[in-house]
């Protein structure tokens, strides 16, 4: 199972834990997998679609993974909003 | 006292205070969150909040109490699996139906709830009516902007869309017909001849409304801001004629009307598409009260020079009627003016707030 851990507002709505253990061959698999467990979520970091929404980074082992990126049981994900600003 | 619930670029705000004075900040909620439409249904009480965090996409919320707990409403996404995604809530507006409202979003896409707004459904019949692959998208997207229903009919209702023109249903939703007679749009090549082998063309499909509302005493006549061009219809909403001579411009978002008089209309005219403040330094609300055949500026207590502000679609609106009509609006500077008096005189209702997207008035 691969360790997720998201912050702020997505913490919350994941009953309030920081880290999740959940199974999934890709980044989408797992974000998925993720909304099952924590239906709060959906909507917020796969769109209808099931693209990563535009200002969301999902990083695995420290490197920016895209939906289709392959994820193994040891693996950990951070889902973060991204940086930006300067027009809004 | 009346209430204005704000929507700014900033978070949700919530100002109280008499008609024609200052008014105060009673709430702010979804801080530092666009917050695009928000209302209070008047017949339950509840807040409704559309809100598109520019990280987690577009939500409805509602409460009870704008400082206390917000729930996510459901429902509020288009099909998954699908090639499109929704962008952004435009307008929530109550139904004639005990606990039916709706919702118009980005990509002009029409939600309906029975249930006072904690769940959903998208109207299937406009989401895939045949000539969707056709609608452009405006400046502001592909916006379902303005939703009229019709005084006492739950089943009838008008929707219009940016840019792709006016929707008419009688059916409740299952089937849709357009209404854009008479509509010239002006950013537009001229019309192809009707003998052109093109069954429809884009000056039937591509046209930007900027706001529709009805005159509910008489619910066939309805009035439209264009982009460029004010309207009035007398057929509800199947055919149009221009109304807009004797404005100083006849660009701009925002309409109004007073639903005792359904000879009344107001609205904020900005300079041009290419320059959207308002004309000449002054912020001028311009009414008729003979169905658009002459317009008389409202501007007593607004600024009066050195003023170039712009006033959104949804930014303008109203509570009461006849010498008890409330007029309230707000700017992208922050400002909110309102008027106790239908007009007559204007007073500052709230300064720097954050960029203003929507004002609804109770």
């Amino acid at each position: 199972m691969a360790l997720v851990r998201m912050r702020g507002q997505l913490k919350k709505l994941a009953a309030d834990q920081s880290e999740h253990e959940v199974g999934g061959a890709t980044v989408a698999d797992v974000l998925r997998a993720l909304e099952q467990d924590h239906p709060a979520l959906a909507g917020w970091v796969l769109d209808e679609r099931g693209r990563i929404r535009r200002h969301i980074n999902v990083f695995v082992n420290g490197e920016r993974a895209a939906e289709e990126a392959a994820v193994g049981p040891e693996d950990r994900l951070d889902v973060l909003p991204a940086i930006s600003g300067g027009a809004k | 006292m009346s209430e204005l619930v704000v929507g700014t670029k900033k978070g949700l705000f919530v100002l109280g205070g008499e008609p024609g004075g200052p008014f105060e900040v009673t709430a702010r909620a979804f801080a530092g969150e666009p917050v695009e439409c928000a209302v209070r249904d008047r017949r339950s009480g509840r807040l409704l909040a559309g809100m598109t965090s520019p990280f987690y996409g577009p939500k409805i919320f509602f409460a009870d109490d704008p400082n206390g707990e917000w729930t996510q409403a459901e429902g509020v996404a288009l099909p998954e699996g699908g090639e499109k995604a929704l962008e952004r809530m435009w307008v929530i507006v109550p139904g004639e139906a005990d606990g039916l409202l709706y919702a118009g979003g980005d990509p002009g896409v029409l939600f309906e709830s029975r249930d006072g707004g904690a769940t959903w459904q998208l109207n299937q019949a406009l989401w895939e009516h045949p000539t969707r692959d056709r609608w452009q998208p405006g400046g502001g997207g592909l916006c379902l902007h303005s939703i009229v229903p019709w005084p006492g009919e739950p089943d009838k209702l008008t929707v219009a869309v940016s840019a792709a023109g006016v929707w008419h249903t009688e059916d409740g939703g299952a089937s849709w017909e357009r209404g854009n007679d008479g509509l010239k749009p002006r950013y537009l090549p001229e019309a192809p001849p009707d003998d052109a082998p093109q069954e429809e063309d884009d000056h039937e499909i591509g046209l930007c409304v900027h706001r529709l509302d009805r005159a509910p005493k008489q619910p066939e006549r309805l009035f439209m801001q264009f982009h460029g061009g004010v309207y009035r219809s007398d057929d509800a909403g199947r055919s149009w004629s221009e109304i807009g001579e004797g404005l100083p411009s006849d660009f701009g978002f925002p309409l109004v009307v007073d639903p005792a008089d359904p000879d009344s209309a107001y609205v904020i005219p900005l300079t041009a598409d290419m320059d959207r403040v308002t004309p000449d330094g002054r912020v001028r609300v311009y009414e008729t009260r003979d169905g658009g055949s002459s317009w008389s500026p409202r501007g007593d207590g607004l600024p009066a020079e050195h003023a170039y502000l712009t006033v959104l679609r949804r930014a303008f609106d109203r509570v009461g009627e006849g010498d008890d009509l409330e007029l309230y609006f707000g700017a992208t500077s922050g400002e909110v003016f309102g008027s106790g008096d239908a007009g007559a005189t204007w007073a500052t209702a709230a300064l720097r707030l954050p960029p203003v997207y929507s004002v609804t008035a109770s």
